[in-house]
């Protein structure tokens, strides 16, 4: 098949990629750019490991066409922080060790970076069914949502007043 | 003491024992780090794997030429092409290697015959995934279908084509007994006896990280690179060197970042073997990605086991004797791990009870479906299941609290070191190290708050049943024989520990480094601990068995001892002293007030030291679980309303870790009573091979799960006192949530004593003991 | 997991991309938000040569409210429904149910029209389409055609659609300010498709007589269906427990469930009848049932 070229913004930086029309947004990310912080665990939108930020929604990078990312804006774990200057989010889950294999983690951090950026005071119950959307075998999940709620005044989350 | 010096700028406070943020954490977070996939190479191939759709067949023929005319394949090779370096290799069993297995091991390729949906028929080598993928749909593939045994009975039953190697005449690998005491007598002359049925169903750990492998030949020094090795590289290295015709020295496995393991990962599979072969034949690097799909098919599948039980007791409730007949379905070959899992299900079936009289029967048979290997817990999470139902059971028919009857039974301090006898044909007798029992069976009712809950037993609220049950365990680790390690002072002044050890994703990185900063009296800052991959060391074992922090730890402990005398050595000369009078403490070398730093030592440097540690015994963790469930009987559905599990580990070298290990085993655990399942029909077809159909616990199935770590009985086996931490959060999940449900039921007259508990299932067993109990007309 | 070798067009309009369909002469697909194509690609179920994305269309992303008529375009997506205050005021049973849609990122990106293409027939939005007197409208070669939801969502994961069209909407009667609704769903896990589902709605009169019953099951059906005995059994009385009762037992009679791994066919049977009690219970404003549900 003849290959097509897409223009996309990954992470504040614009890219113009040449890629396969059966490409997967999340093959794109890896292969075409190199971004292998994001995760393929399952490429059937089932384990959410792939889940990435368009134009502030996160999405599972498995089930869109590199193609159909054309002129939107994404947004992958590597833009969430670097490994001296963590981001919010992922410096709650170190320190919560919401992470152990890490394998599934950018799909949480990404996921959990679209939600508390649209919704900062999102409450356990909330965080937990956000996340049903992604599997972790290692963690059980408690220390996931511990790290999310903790990560909230971040995002702006103001603590309700005691009454 | 060290009046008037100036305290050295790297002295650190210890930080063994405590909880470190991980090491490991920062390139994980942050998608910086390495797993497999991540890897690339210039030149590169990929490999995908035609597997069986058949569960058993004979293999007519395999027409491959249109496959090879796609634009993009380079090769397809089948049992031929590796026939033609020789015999197609076997794969090896590494445990419990029973020598009945032998004729039961899989070649890496199927030769004229298949036995499960999934086993490997040909290797597609193209220039993409996608192509390999495309070109797999070109393949003829004519199998002669036989007979297909999908169950241990239909196995046994088997005759003629039903039989998976008609030269061994049966479907029946083996069939051993082991005893302790005299269970015969014991039953015949005890007031109470009780036979039961058990089973526990088909599952798999599924970590997020699908298998891979990227295999590079080097042909100008004849030297084969393996990349995406876990669990136990050095093992394989041997299995590869042998089935390529290659010297040890000429294989390299490397382990990257690794996407949990949970016993199934890292094993020596078919496809080691094949992306080898096929890199080596075509001179160019070959990567394989397992996909999910074909994952459920080729990665080892456990937990298949049936069970007849039978308990004696005394009036009072002690347990007077077991005895145990255990089917296990192992699959259609004997892979690497043996006949370990039945054989553990068969060791610790008596558990952590004062139980002297024992006989089991255990049977290993195959069947046409995945072969089977260890699942976190193998063995033990099967056997306390069925214990400890049987427990709950005896203890209504006697009239006893259950968990009154466990405290009366449960092993103590005094009678430790406990004898658990010889209940494993190929190991030696062993004894459960240290411990006392029954506190953690305390500890964990006052957690559960039994007390002042039992009432709830049964009763209705708000329409749904509500249940407590509790398990005890006892759980194996650090098994021998050896582990090593080196430690390096380097010029810089940081430490680099390379171990035998492999990371699974556990964070041994973090705990290993813990162990070597102490030990040399540096911050954790200035270690880096470099595990797995077998450029590191001559010789090393891995990961598995909860072993990593005892065998691994324990060797950095003894490298770091033997650094200690090159650094005291190094320090004399400089500082014009003695060694005797020299000690290494606070991140340098001295005396009174003569003192180096590590950092400036360093400099005369690089310093290293090898280490090992040896070890026949076993450390024995031991805990408790219990679980609150409401169950709704309109629909089956079960909510945990609370669930701890306690363990004694006697050391925890970081106790963030631990408690992760513990939380993420129990929820696995209550995935595989509720959810998880591979499902075959009678014709061994795997009917759930996606995502979609397999059921993983998500983060809203399990929100009510809490663990309390304790550290009272260090074992005394390893100098660090450690038992274990990663597989005793698991192996009576199943126990205690079963005899919760039970418990919730039991007005009903619903009898639990199979896996898993899904809502059908329960409703069903609900609606059928309801019709039992109408009257009849 | 490679999704088999295929040609990607974008339309930018829906006449465009009926023109594709055409020239794919049977082996063209619509791909909007691709949440269930993309999983049976990559499965290589299918094997289409050409996708013509219409994601860029933007006239099928509206929602349109009239006086008579709630129109969602095929490309409304689950969130776009979730958050909609204009559906919260004048069907709020739509956004209700987007909850149980899969999951939070897939809400993101699943359309109506990819859905009712799709056909599932544990899927959501096929049931609210069949049960709620949905109108689908496609457009073709040979034009726009408008058909009842039932006509279209004949069988499981195979909707009557021609080749050469595509769903531009899904249109439903406006609702009156009065009407009643509930939706209950059992699943294994939390956004799962549903082992069983009701979907129901009536008016009330003055006299708390119930009229215009409408009950729907998903889930415990090879498709979405009304349940004719279930609403017969409610119309024309006062929905109290003793009612919605004979009615559970009407669906439980009525329902033909299939039988796979995941459940039996009697247990999906008694499901629909639990989560019909749960359904018309929350549209009769009566307390939860006494089974934690």
């Amino acid at each position: 098949m003849d290959e097509i070229d897409i223009t996309l913004t990954v992470n504040g930086t614009a890219h113009i990629l040449s890629v396969s029309p059966r490409t997967t947004l999340a093959d794109a990310l890896r292969q075409g750019l190199g971004l292998t912080g994001t995760h393929v665990g399952c490429e059937h939108g089932v384990c959410g490991a792939c889940t990435v930020i368009v134009d502030g929604a996160a999405m599972r990078s498995c089930l869109m066409l590199a193609a159909q990312a054309e002129r939107h804006a994404i947004t992958t774990v590597e833009g969430l922080g670097r490994p001296e200057a963590l981001g919010p989010l992922q410096a709650a889950f170190r320190k919560h060790h919401a992470l152990q294999c890490g394998f599934c983690t950018p799909g949480f951090l990404t996921t959990l970076h679209a939600l508390l950026t649209e919704e900062p005071d999102a409450d356990a119950e909330r965080i937990r069914e956000v996340v049903s959307g992604n599997l972790c075998r290692c963690t059980g999940y408690v220390a996931i949502i511990e790290a999310a709620l903790e990560a909230r005044a971040a995002y702006g989350h103001q603590e309700a007043e005691a009454c | 003491m060290l009046t008037g010096i100036t305290f050295p700028t790297d002295a650190a406070t210890p930080v063994t024992g405590t909880p470190v943020e991980r090491l490991e954490d920062a390139r994980l977070l942050t998608g910086t780090g390495c797993f497999v996939d991540d890897l690339t190479r210039p030149d590169l191939l990929h490999a995908v794997v035609l597997r069986s759709s058949m569960a058993h067949g004979r293999i007519v023929a395999i027409d491959a030429s249109a496959a090879l005319e796609l634009d993009g394949v380079v090769a397809v090779f089948t049992a031929a092409d590796v026939a033609s370096d020789g015999a197609v290799p076997l794969i090896p069993i590494r445990l419990a290697p029973f020598p009945e297995s032998q004729a039961f091991r899989q070649p890496v390729i199927a030769v004229d015959t298949v036995r499960y949906v999934g086993e490997p028929v040909a290797l597609v080598v193209a220039t993409s995934r996608a192509i390999a993928e495309d070109a797999l749909e070109l393949i003829e593939l004519d199998i002669d279908a036989l007979e297909a045994v999908a169950s241990t009975d239909a196995a046994l039953a088997a005759e003629g084509d039903g039989v998976l190697f008609p030269g061994t005449g049966s479907n029946l690998v083996l069939r051993y007994t082991a005893q302790m005491g005299d269970a015969d007598t014991a039953f015949a002359n005890a007031p109470y006896v009780r036979t039961e049925r058990f089973s526990t169903q088909r599952h798999s750990a599924v970590p997020m990280e699908t298998r891979g492998l990227l295999a590079e030949w080097d042909a100008e020094h004849g030297h084969l690179f393996l990349s995406g090795a876990a669990k136990v590289p050095y093992f394989n290295r041997r299995a590869l060197a042998e089935a390529l015709g290659l010297g040890m020295d000429e294989i390299d496995l490397l382990e990257q970042d690794v996407g949990g393991g949970f016993g199934v990962r890292g094993e020596y599979y078919p496809e080691d073997f094949l992306v080898c072969f096929a890199a080596r034949r075509l001179g160019r690097p070959v990567k394989w990605i397992e996909d999910r799909r074909e994952h459920f098919m080729a990665t080892n599948h456990s937990r298949e086991i049936a069970c007849e039980l039978s308990i004696a007791c005394a009036r009072d409730g002690t347990i007077l004797a077991l005895a145990g007949r255990l089917d296990a379905d192992m699959g259609a070959y004997i892979r690497t791990n043996g006949g370990v899992v039945p054989a553990k299900a068969g060791q610790f079936l008596p558990g952590p009870y004062r139980i002297r009289d024992i006989h089991v029967d255990v049977s290993i048979v195959v069947t046409n479906k995945t072969p089977v290997g260890t699942y976190r817990g193998p063995g033990r999470f099967e056997a306390n299941f069925f214990r400890e139902r049987l427990i709950d059971m005896a203890a209504a028919d006697l009239g006893l609290d259950p968990n009154v009857m466990r405290a009366h039974n449960l092993i103590t301090a005094a009678d430790m070191p406990w004898d658990a006898g010889k209940l494993v044909p190929y190991e030696a007798e062993t004894s459960f190290d240290t411990g006392d029992y029954p506190v953690t069976l305390t500890r964990c009712l006052e957690e559960i708050g039994w007390e002042k809950n039992k009432h709830l037993q049964g009763t209705v609220i708000d329409g749904l049943y509500h249940g407590i049950g509790v398990a005890c365990f006892v759980e194996s680790g650090g098994a021998g024989p050896r582990e090593n390690a080196r430690i390096t002072l380097e010029t810089d002044g940081t430490l680099t520990v390379a171990v035998g050890s492999s990371s699974v994703g556990q964070g041994i990185e973090t705990a290993h480094a813990q162990i070597a900063a102490d030990a040399l009296g540096l911050p954790l800052g200035k270690v880096r601990v470099l595990h797995g991959s077998t450029t590191l060391l001559h010789e090393g074992f891995g990961t598995y068995h909860s072993r990593a922090v005892i065998m691994g730890g324990s060797a950095i402990l003894d490298a770091a001892t033997n650094l200690k005398e090159h650094l005291v050595a190094a320090a004399a000369k400089r500082l014009g002293l003695p060694n005797t009078r020299l000690v290494v403490e606070n991140g340098g070398v001295g005396s009174g007030d003569r003192f180096i730093s590590l950092a400036e030592l360093a400099t005369d440097g690089p310093f290293s030291a090898n280490g090992t540690f040896a070890n026949t015994t076993r450390t024995y963790s031991y805990g408790a679980h219990a679980c609150h469930v409401a169950v709704n009987p309109q629909t089956g559905a079960v909510k945990i309303l609370d669930f701890v599990a306690v363990e004694d580990v006697g050391r925890a070298i970081n106790p963030l870790i631990v408690h992760g290990q513990a939380i993420g085993a129990i929820v696995q655990g209550l995935g595989g009573v509720f959810l998880d399942h591979l499902v075959y029909d009678s014709e061994g077809q795997l009917l759930n091979a996606s995502l979609a159909d397999y059921l993983l616990p998500t983060a809203t199935d399990f929100p009510n799960v809490r663990a309390v770590t304790l550290e009272l009985h260090p074992s005394p086996t390893n100098p660090l006192g450690a038992k274990g931490a990663g597989e005793g959060g698991i192996v009576a999940v199943a126990g205690a949530t079963a005899n919760a449900v039970a418990a919730a039921l039991a007005p009903l007259g619903v009898t639990i004593t199979d896996l898993p508990l899904t809502p059908p299932r329960l409703w069903q067993l609900i609606s059928d003991a309801r019709a039992a109990a109408e009257p009849e007309h | 997991m490679k999704l088999p070798p295929l040609q990607y067009v974008r339309a930018s309009s829906v006449s465009e991309a009926v023109d594709l369909l055409v020239q794919g002469a049977g082996d063209a697909r619509i791909l909007a938000g691709g949440q269930s194509l993309i999983p049976v690609l990559a499965f290589r179920l299918a094997a289409p040569a050409v996708l013509v994305d219409i994601g860029g269309i933007a006239d099928l992303k509206r929602i349109d409210i009239t006086d008579e008529t709630v129109t969602l375009g095929a490309l409304v997506r689950w969130v776009d429904i979730e958050r909609s205050t204009a559906l919260k005021a004048h069907m709020p049973l739509l956004p209700a149910v987007m909850a149980h849609v899969a999951h939070y990122q897939i809400r993101n990106r699943g359309t109506v029209g990819g859905s009712l293409a799709h056909c599932d027939p544990a899927a959501e939005m096929p049931g609210l389409a069949v049960t709620c007197d949905g109108t689908i409208i496609l457009e073709g070669a040979s034009g726009r055609r408008e058909a009842p939801a039932v006509e279209v969502l004949t069988g499981a994961l195979a909707a009557e659609i021609a080749e050469d069209e595509m769903i531009v909407a899904l249109r439903f009667p406006r609702w009156r300010p009065e009407r009643r609704w509930g939706f209950a769903e059992f699943a294994r896990r939390q956004g799962d498709f549903a082992m069983a589902g009701i979907v129901a709605h009536f008016d009330q009169d003055a006299d708390g007589v119930a009229r215009d019953v409408h009950i729907g099951v998903i889930g415990a059906t090879d498709r979405p269906t009304r349940l004719p005995g279930a609403e017969a059994a409610l119309e024309g009385r006062i929905p109290d427990a003793m009612t919605i009762r004979d009615a559970c037992r009407a669906v439980q009679d009525e329902v033909e469930p299939p039988e796979d791994i995941h459940a039996s066919a009697a247990y999906r049977r008694a499901l629909a009848g639990v989560m019909a009690n749960q359904a018309l219970r929350q549209a009769a404003g009566l307390p939860a049932a006494a089974n934690g549900q």
